[in-house]
Formats: structure tokens, C-alpha cells, sequence
């Protein structure tokens, strides 16, 4: 099940031959979902990320179930559906940040700019500068702020000098939203700041090393709703430069930010589209479910 | 009877009042509808039954061992015949081990005189005296305190707030113990230490370079004069202890940071505990290895390479200490490693930092203070070590900073100084009390610049 599939393109066919069996409304959870089929638009004509029959399990347990997607480029795709459902398991496939634990494996297609993410020659620390990443809860450094925005910078070579370098921290700030609150206090304590400001810090350091991809897991979770709200603006500035993957909670959000959404259901890739389609009028029965709050 | 069968008697008491308070609080709780009725539960009455019998019979017990021996000896002086009353402690002193020889049968009492026999038949029936009426008055005590306890199992008392108040007044006392015990060792090593500078200048003790405790012993001795410059003893310490740690924290900390991330589990499963058990090999142990393996192996690569080393040097003594305080390097600096969040760890690798980048520039900086506790603890065990240094690094008090050369540390000295039949009032032995001292002031020392460190840096990085 894990071959290469080339020919595919705009609509989905991938998978066994399992019977889709629909099921009384009032019970969505008893739902069977093919294994490796999608309903709604999960490729793209020019993707940024081409991704195809990728399984990750840990162990024993199946994580990801054949799911194919291509996510576009400059494009922010959101990932939504119940906790443990893979979302965050799949998002850390597309910078390898799963490669720490040592029981997860990783199988299928992961094409970033058509060059295989998974291929052994892969240089992974030149993946992680094009793939950026941000968490679920703010992770600065216990370091000043500025040497958490300059921490990326330095370790790519990317300033021959100080006054390259302060450059490169003023502008990464100045897009995150966090100059004017920081210029002042540049060598203070990061950890020393409010958990919104922390998590735009964080946004900053992933800028600072100007990569092509931002993947975001939850950002917002462990922010109030005005440090929230900050966040999400700063997401459709730099929606302009950047291809966006954000995992969320909250469907409020997925549908502020996102131009696509998928939805993500015990593994499988139930439904990619529009965003506003998809909250609109969802194609699958998980999907509207789901969204009007049925379970999740 | 005897203080060793009254202590569990008292126990046994307690033991009992405990069950005695726990049926009554049931009973009186039953016509009121259950324990529920109870300001505490059955378990408070009958604790505090239990610690009102035991304490102030165990507090009783305790005075009257500590002054019986005293109030005894006051009573027996003062019945001998007042023209044969001692002069001085001294006197005192030999008079009443006299007159207990006597009562203990180990002197015929035809030798002394018939005041001494006197005294002692005194001195036999008040100690049988004393045994009976300490018995009767600590029994009297735990019943007594017991009866209180009981009579006081009311709905209305909360016996639970007694009983709290009671256990944190003894975790009090245990602390205080620690305590004490400190200030009472420093004490005594303050006085001995002050006794030493009587005979010896402060000044030649600091500051001469010669070290030969050797006093005379009768006052026309030749070439004992004694020399008591602490200078040698301290740089040998610190030459073993430099080389000790030189040895110890690179290994330490590097088999830390490959312990904590790079290896697999099964590898750290099985090296952490063998690596481990390092730091519960006996310091004998590490010593003949030292004296008898290591030592001639450096002596005979020094000779090849045309140094002159002696059998037994400081290198041997300190590269053997540095591999027996690995341990303390390495298993603290494991656990910080592994304290700092993962989070951490992925924030860096997220940004396309290396493996080694993250722990050079994220990992270590935040595990630092702990890695500093873990070397300061190493660092004092090195300068405390006295067993391989014996083996290993020899006696002479060398003034050098060759480490091929024989030297020797101020706890050798203090040991060597100590072992065997000495008088205790010679400049040579009250020296080991100064040695002493000026060891722990620089331990203290140590420890108030590791800490100083240690929070500085914690400010830095929380």
C-alpha cells in the first residue's frame, strides 16, 4: 500500500476496496471511514508539499493511515479534528521532527518542493531552516530576546556582522508584530514575558532564519483571546510570504485563517476544501458532525 | 530498673494508651450518630494518647540519666568526713573512681582507707536507690500522662490540631539536631584548634613551607623541633584534587551529555548503573588499584620518556580519584540534562539546529547550575579523599607542583596524625584539630561560591 502513485492528480482514488457503510445519524463516531480515501480537494496544481500514501505508526499503533494531500504554496491549510487524531503526529512529519522518537516510523511519499523529505541523503538540518516550526506552548530560550531571535540566524550563517544580524532580529520582530513592545528590552529574559508575547517570540525566531514553510501545532491553545486574536493577524501578514500549516482546536480560528481545511478523523484524512466550504456545506457526515459540534 | 527495659515498657504503654484512646473516641462518638460527631478522627485521640504517654516520660527518663551520675557523686562527697574533702576536679575525680572501684569489688577495701569504704556502701545503695525511684517516676509519668490523654477524649476537643502541632515540634527537634551537631563539632574543633595556636603562631602555621609535625617527646631530644607550615599540605591537595577533577569532569560531563542524548535506551538502561557503580567501589579498593597498578605504570611510561617520577606520585593519586568521582559528575549532570523540557529541545532542532548545537547552546547553558552542584560535589569529595591519597600519593609533605613527585594531603596528615597511641595535649596532634579547621573553612568557602554561582545563574535563566 505504500507505493508511489505518480498519476495522481485533482481527484482521489487511492485505497482498498472496503465497503463504506453509512450509519444512523445520531451516531457519527461508529462512522466507517475508507482507509486512504478523501472526499473534497486534497491536491493542488502547483504544491509546495506533495504528500502520498504516508502511514506513521509508533510501534504497533497505526498514527496515520495512508493519507495523501498536497498542500499549496503560499498557501495556509489548516488542520482540524478531535484530539488524537493525528493532525499534530502528521504536521511533524513535514520537518521530521518526529526522527527523536524512536519508535515512530514513517512510511509513503513526503515531496517538499519535489525532493523527497524521507530520503536518506536528505540533509535534515537544511529541511528544519526551510520548515520552520512553531509550538503549542511558547518555548523561548532562557536566553535574552534578542539571542532567541538571533539563536537561528547565527547557527545558518546568516549575518556576517553585528549590524547584519541586529537587522535581521529588528525585521523578524517588526513581522511578528513584537517590535515595539521588545526594542527597548532586547537583552532581557525571554521567559520573563507574557505568554503571548512568548509565543509571537517564538514566531519571530522561526522568521528570523526566513524560511519557506511555517508549521504551527496549536498556537494559540495556551494564549487568551486578545493574544490570540494578535496571532491570527500576524498569520494572514505573513500568509503573503509564507506557506502556513496550522493545527487547531478551534474551528473559529481554522475559519478566520485558513484557506483550506482538512479534517483529520482517528488517523484517516476525512475531508480537504475550501475552508469556507467546508464549514458551509462539509461533503462527508465525519466532517458536519464534527463541525456542528456533534463530537470532538 | 534498668534504662534499657524501661525505654520499651514505655513504648509498650503507648502502644496501649493508643488502643485504650481509640476504643473510648469510638465510644463516646457512637451515642452522638459515628465519628462524623468527633472534631477529629479516632486516629487524632488515640496519637495524642500515645505521644502524652510517651513524652514526658521519655523527657523524665532522659533528665535523670543526665544528672543522676552528678546528684550521685554530690551526695557520696558529701558524706565523707569534711577534713578528707577534695581540693580540686582533679582530686574529686580520683577520690570517686576509688570509691566506685570499691563498690564495683574491683578494689579490696582492706587497701583504703574506711572513709573510702564508707562512702562506697553509700554510693551502692543510692545507685539501687536511684534505679527504683527513676523506674516508679517514669511509669507514673506515662500512666499519669496516659490518664490525661484518655479522660480528655471529648467530641468537643480537636485533638487533631494537638496532634500536629505536637509532630511538627519533633520534626523541629530532628532539625535542629542536624544542626546542632554541626555547631557542636565546629565547636570543638574552634577549641582544640585555639589550644594549637597557643604553642604554634598562627602566622608560621599559614604561611611556612615546611611541614614535619614531628615534636620532641623528652626535652633534650635531638632534631624534633617541630615545623607546622601548612603550605605543602595544601598544595598537594589542591595538585590531587586539580588533577582529580581534570580527570573526572570531561569524562563526567561528556558521558552525561552522550548518556542523556544520544544514546538509546537499552545502552543508558545498562551504562548509567554500571557507571554508577563506580561510586560504590570501597576507597581502599580504588587505592591498592592506585598504588599498585596505576603508580608503576606512570613511573615506568615517565622513564621511557626519560622523566624522573617517583613510585608513588600525585598523578596516580589523582587520575584514580578523578575516575572514582566520575559518578558524581555525571549522574547529577544526567539528571539536570534530563530536567531541561523537551520543549527546549525541539525549539532549537525545529530551527535546523544540530543535535550538538542544541546542547551546546540551549541544553547546557539551562542545565549549568545543576552541572556546577554536581562538580562542587565532586570537587569536595576529591579534597576530602584521604585513603588513596595514603596508598597512592605518599607522606612527604613535598612543597611542588610536580605531579610525578610523592605529596601528601591535609586529611593524610590529619589521619596520620591521629592514629595510634598519642597524647592529646602535643602541638603535633592539636595540629590535625587546625588542619581540620582550615579544611572545613575551605570547604565553607567552596560552597558559598558554588551557590553564589548556582543562584546567579538561576535568576538568569528562569
Amino acid at each position: 500500500m505504500n507505493t508511489m502513485n505518480p498519476g495522481i492528480s485533482g481527484e482521489t482514488k487511492v485505497g482498498g476496496q472496503s465497503k463504506a457503510v453509512p450509519v444512523p445519524e445520531d451516531k457519527p463516531e461508529a462512522t466507517v471511514i475508507e482507509e486512504g480515501k478523501t472526499v473534497g480537494k486534497p491536491f493542488a496544481q502547483d504544491p509546495k508539499f506533495k504528500l502520498r500514501n504516508v502511514s506513521v505508526s509508533y510501534g504497533n499503533d497505526r498514527a496515520i493511515k495512508d493519507i495523501s494531500l498536497d498542500i499549496g504554496r503560499n498557501e495556509v491549510i489548516s488542520f482540524i479534528g478531535p484530539s488524537g487524531c493525528g493532525k499534530s503526529t502528521f504536521l511533524r512529519c513535514l520537518n521530521r521532527m518526529n526522527d527523536s522518537i524512536d519508535i515512530c516510523r514513517v512510511k509513503g511519499q513526503l515531496m517538499l518542493d519535489d525532493e523527497d523529505i524521507y530520503s536518506s541523503k536528505r540533509d535534515v538540518v537544511e529541511l528544519r531552516a526551510r520548515v520552520g516550526m512553531v509550538f503549542q506552548k511558547p518555548n523561548p530560550f532562557p536566553k535574552s530576546i534578542y539571542d532567541n531571535v538571533a539563536y537561528g540566524p547565527k547557527i545558518h550563517g546568516l549575518a556576517n556582522r553585528k549590524s547584519e544580524l541586529d537587522e535581521i532580529v529588528e525585521n523578524s520582530l517588526r513581522k511578528a508584530g513584537l517590535w515595539e513592545e521588545a526594542k527597548d528590552r532586547l537583552d532581557a529574559v525571554a521567559t520573563g514575558m507574557s505568554g503571548g508575547q512568548q509565543q509571537r517570540l517564538c514566531i519571530a525566531r522561526a522568521i528570523a532564519v526566513s524560511p519557506e514553510v511555517i508549521l504551527m501545532d496549536e498556537p494559540c491553545s495556551a494564549l487568551d483571546p486578545i493574544a490570540t486574536a494578535r496571532v491570527e493577524e500576524l498569520i494572514a501578514d505573513m500568509s503573503e510570504s509564507y506557506t502556513i500549516v496550522i493545527v487547531t482546536h478551534s474551528m473559529q480560528q481554522a475559519a478566520r485563517v485558513s484557506n483550506r481545511t482538512a479534517y483529520f478523523h482517528l488517523g484517516h484524512l476525512v475531508e480537504v476544501n475550501e475552508t469556507n466550504k467546508v464549514f458551509t456545506s462539509p461533503e462527508h457526515q465525519l466532517t458536519e458532525s464534527y463541525i456542528t459540534g456533534r463530537f470532538g | 530498673m534498668q534504662t534499657a527495659n524501661l525505654l520499651p515498657l514505655v513504648l509498650v504503654l503507648a502502644l496501649i494508651a493508643y488502643g485504650l484512646a481509640y476504643m473510648r473516641s469510638r465510644a463516646v462518638a457512637a451515642p452522638l450518630g459515628g465519628i462524623r460527631n468527633l472534631k477529629a478522627l479516632p486516629f487524632y485521640y488515640a496519637a495524642r494518647a500515645a505521644l502524652w504517654c510517651a513524652i514526658p516520660a521519655l523527657i523524665v527518663l532522659a533528665a535523670w540519666a543526665g544528672f543522676e551520675g552528678q546528684v550521685i557523686q554530690g551526695i557520696v562527697i558529701a558524706t565523707l568526713p569534711p577534713e578528707s574533702w577534695p581540693e580540686s576536679p582533679g582530686q574529686a575525680s580520683l577520690i570517686l573512681s576509688q570509691i566506685s572501684n570499691v563498690a564495683a569489688g574491683k578494689l579490696n577495701p582492706e587497701f583504703v582507707p574506711d572513709h573510702i569504704v564508707a562512702a562506697a556502701s553509700v554510693l551502692e545503695a543510692m545507685e539501687s536507690r536511684s534505679e527504683n525511684f527513676k523506674a516508679a517516676l517514669v511509669l507514673l509519668v506515662a500512666v499519669g500522662g496516659a490518664t490525661f490523654a484518655w479522660t480528655r477524649v471529648s467530641p468537643h476537643v480537636n485533638a487533631r490540631l494537638n496532634v500536629e502541632t505536637t509532630l511538627r515540634r519533633i520534626f523541629f527537634v530532628c532539625a535542629a539536631l542536624a544542626v546542632l551537631t554541626t555547631a557542636g563539632i565546629v565547636f570543638s574543633v574552634i577549641f582544640e584548634t585555639v589550644r594549637f595556636f597557643n604553642r604554634v603562631p598562627i602566622s608560621e602555621f599559614l604561611f611556612s613551607t615546611s611541614w614535619s609535625p614531628q615534636t620532641a617527646l623528652r626535652a633534650d631530644q635531638v632534631g624534633s623541633e617541630g615545623a607546622f607550615g601548612v603550605i605543602p599540605l595544601f598544595t598537594g591537595t589542591l595538585l590531587i584534587s586539580a588533577i582529580a577533577l581534570l580527570v573526572a569532569v570531561p569524562v563526567g560531563l561528556l558521558s552525561a551529555i552522550y548518556l542523556s542524548e544520544y544514546a538509546s535506551r537499552r545502552v543508558r538502561s545498562t551504562a548509567k548503573p554500571v557507571l554508577e557503580m563506580l561510586a560504590g567501589i570501597p576507597t581502599v579498593v580504588y587505592g591498592f588499584f592506585a598504588a599498585l597498578t596505576v603508580a608503576p605504570f606512570i613511573r615506568d611510561v615517565a622513564e621511557m620518556v626519560g622523566l624522573e617520577a617517583s613510585s608513588q606520585s600525585a598523578l596516580a593519586a589523582g587520575l584514580v580519584m578523578g575516575i572514582m568521582i566520575v559518578p558524581f559528575v555525571s549522574s547529577l549532570s544526567d539528571d539536570v540534562i534530563n530536567a531541561v523540557p523537551q520543549t527546549m529541545r525541539d525549539g532549537s532542532l525545529a530551527l535546523g539546529a544540530t543535535q550538538s548545537e542544541t546542547m551546546k547552546k540551549v541544553i547546557f547553558p539551562a542545565a549549568l547550575p545543576g552541572i556546577i552542584g554536581g562538580i562542587l560535589l565532586a570537587a569536595s569529595r576529591a579534597i576530602g579523599e584521604t585513603m588513596i591519597v595514603v596508598m597512592a600519593a605518599g607522606l612527604a609533605a613535598n612543597l611542588t607542583a610536580n605531579p610525578l613527585e610523592s605529596v601528601t594531603t591535609v586529611t593524610v596528615q590529619i589521619a596520620t596524625l591521629l592514629v595510634g597511641d598519642q597524647e592529646f595535649d602535643s602541638a603535633k596532634t592539636l595540629s590535625a584539630f587546625a588542619l581540620g579547621m582550615l579544611l572545613f573553612i575551605v570547604t565553607l568557602l567552596l560552597n558559598v561560591v558554588a551557590l553564589k554561582i548556582v543562584r546567579k545563574y538561576r535568576e538568569q535563566y528562569e
